[in-house]
């Protein structure tokens, strides 16, 4: 039987804040274990909170890029549980007063647009890390007290390639806004399924389970397609879904379930005592308004409009800051934007692919880059030794024009060389001749590539070609 | 308000407490008392008046993004347990 997929996500993001949401160690990343704690973070008795206001302002800033309102009165809970890497026996996070609602984020589906709307957007501190050996478990809490928000989704999502579309969307959103790292393989952006089937038509939900351990975007597609499948095969046998949480287990590709800890779920939320509530005003929202930069929707529409780029460019340019910044950077340095769409994105990504490096990490310059188109554009090199200049590029940094006077790469474009070279080579070949005059025009290409040996890739191409027509038939 | 023995053992789990039974009779007892004492409280007319988050009126107190002294390794460790190269040890966990 085909049944309706409904997926919900909870995604948690680490906000880049310098130090920690409730004291002053610092939230970088890593570093040595337990060496980011002091005596608020471990949780000493008689130590208080107070809260960091550039993490409500980055979370003010992500909800109103993912288009919530922010509510104007907001109250930290104690959500309790035990567990060793929460020193304190309780998250601090909010509950009944959240910071932000009713959003929505808007992703291509098959060329169409659907809306994924986002129930709530809630700030809470992360808790510590633990390394699980056989016979005991080791705790560092250097983590515990950086600031997360949670964004919830409603249960809009209807297949696991959307929820994955979700998320890189989500990503680049935050990633445009700065509040966030997003690296997935640092646990700065976690996430979360929720899934049930039902059958189509039915407006009720089915029994769901919870996938935890969903680490990239390749995970989150794979683990709910997996439980899509495992669901159907027990509704098909007439089993009962039962509710648990699951983990899914990258390497195997299954989910299993987690240890049951239904008990631990009993949450006693309760108001934080220890932290006053927090007033947003209408003012303030318009402030973190105004720092919000021109998001990934926008960008797209632009580069179409303005730069006439393909839908498809624009959409691959648009999806991380950091291309769409280098991309428009190229731009003032050479205006043409489809050949700097595609050497961006066809040579560059596939250079920076095969080095497994990142944008940041490219010495390419976007001056570099633009004056290396320009140099194909004037005819000085061609778009073939365009290519040796660009892997050169990419190696040392170099300016294309220096590698181009360095190996003496300039394309020969002088008739009376180039006329003098051709006259040879169509003399040195009298079978190929003979085979154009009796209309074999493959033959012509031979010469050509004859031509193109002889300088090593450096003849202009349609001189070439141009010359070696009037020779052959004079 | 009745407290059970039940509610008891579901309370003392999640507060990790081992109690005996002469201990869950006897709580069970204490604690029904006290919900009971505070269940006077339902006696007054509440509608108009907005859930209370807090008994001191003020709010946004706020520091700044400042990173400040953290304790060493050592000094952060010194109270625990058990420890092994710098982390915290506990026992297993799952």
């Amino acid at each position: 039987m085909d049944r309706e997929i409904i997926i919900g996500l909870e995604t948690h993001v680490e906000l880049k804040t310098k130090s920690k949401i409730f004291c002053s160690c610092s939230a970088q990343f890593g570093g040595e274990p337990n060496t980011n704690t002091c005596p608020r973070c471990l949780a000493m008795p008689g130590t208080l909170p107070v809260l960091n206001k550039q993490a409500v302002e980055f979370a003010m800033k992500a909800a109103l890029a993912l288009n919530c309102e922010i509510l104007p009165f907001c109250v930290f809970d104690r959500k309790n549980y035990f567990y060793p890497d929460l020193p304190k026996g309780f998250q601090t996070s909010q509950y009944t007063y959240p910071l932000a609602r009713n959003g929505y984020i808007d992703i291509k589906v098959n060329g169409k647009t659907r809306r994924i709307r986002i129930n709530r957007i809630h700030l809470e501190d992360d808790a510590g890390k633990s390394i699980h050996e056989k016979n005991y478990s080791l705790v560092d809490l250097n983590r515990a007290g950086v600031p997360l928000i949670e964004i919830v989704t409603e249960p809009d999502i209807r297949s696991p390639e959307e929820a994955r579309l979700y998320l890189e969307k989500l990503k680049a959103i935050l990633e445009y806004t700065e509040v966030s790292d997003c690296r997935m393989e640092e646990g700065s952006l976690r996430c979360d399924a929720n899934i049930s089937l039902r059958p189509f038509g039915s407006d009720k939900l089915g029994t769901k389970t919870e996938i935890k351990n969903l680490n990239s975007f390749r995970s989150v597609q794979r683990g709910l397609e997996y439980e899509v499948w495992r669901q159907n095969q027990a509704l098909d046998n007439g089993e009962e879904i039962v509710q648990e949480t699951l983990q899914w287990d990258e390497d195997l590709g299954v989910t299993v379930p987690m240890r049951s800890k239904e008990e631990a779920h009993d949450y006693r939320y309760f108001p934080e005592p220890d932290l006053v509530p927090t007033v947003i005003t209408e003012e303030w929202i318009e402030a973190v308004r105004s720092t919000i930069p021109e998001l990934p929707d926008s960008r797209f529409k632009r580069f179409v409009e303005e730069y006439g780029l393909p839908e498809y460019d624009a959409e691959v340019l648009t999806a991380s800051r950091p291309v769409a910044d280098y991309y428009e950077a190229c731009l003032k340095f050479c205006p043409d934007p489809k050949a700097v769409s595609n050497w961006v994105m066809v040579d560059l990504f596939a250079l920076l692919k095969a080095n497994n490096m990142e944008l940041a990490d490219c010495l390419i310059s976007p001056e570099n880059l633009g004056e290396m188109i320009k140099l194909i554009k004037e005819g000085t090199i061609s778009s073939k030794i365009a290519k040796t200049v660009f892997e050169e590029m990419f190696k040392t940094g170099k300016t294309a024009s220096t590698i181009v006077e360095e190996k003496g790469l300039v394309q020969i474009s002088d008739e009376g060389e180039l006329r003098a070279l051709v006259e040879r080579v169509v003399a040195e070949s009298p079978k190929s001749v003979e085979d154009y005059k009796n209309g074999k025009k493959k033959a012509l290409g031979f010469m050509v590539g004859q031509v193109m040996k002889e300088t090593k890739g450096k003849a202009n191409p349609q001189l070439v070609n141009k010359l070696l027509l009037e020779i052959l038939d004079n | 308000m009745k407290i059970s023995i039940n509610d008891v053992e579901h309370v003392a789990d999640l507060a990790r407490l081992h109690l005996d039974e002469k201990e869950k009779e006897q709580l069970a007892g204490q604690l029904s008392s006290v919900l009971d004492y505070i269940d006077m409280l339902n006696e007054l007319d509440t509608k108009d008046v907005p859930p209370t988050t807090l008994a001191v009126f003020i709010d946004n107190v706020f520091r700044s993004d400042e990173v400040g002294q953290s304790l060493t390794n050592e000094v952060a460790l010194a109270n625990a347990p058990d420890k092994k190269d710098g982390f915290f040890r506990v026992p297993t966990i799952i």
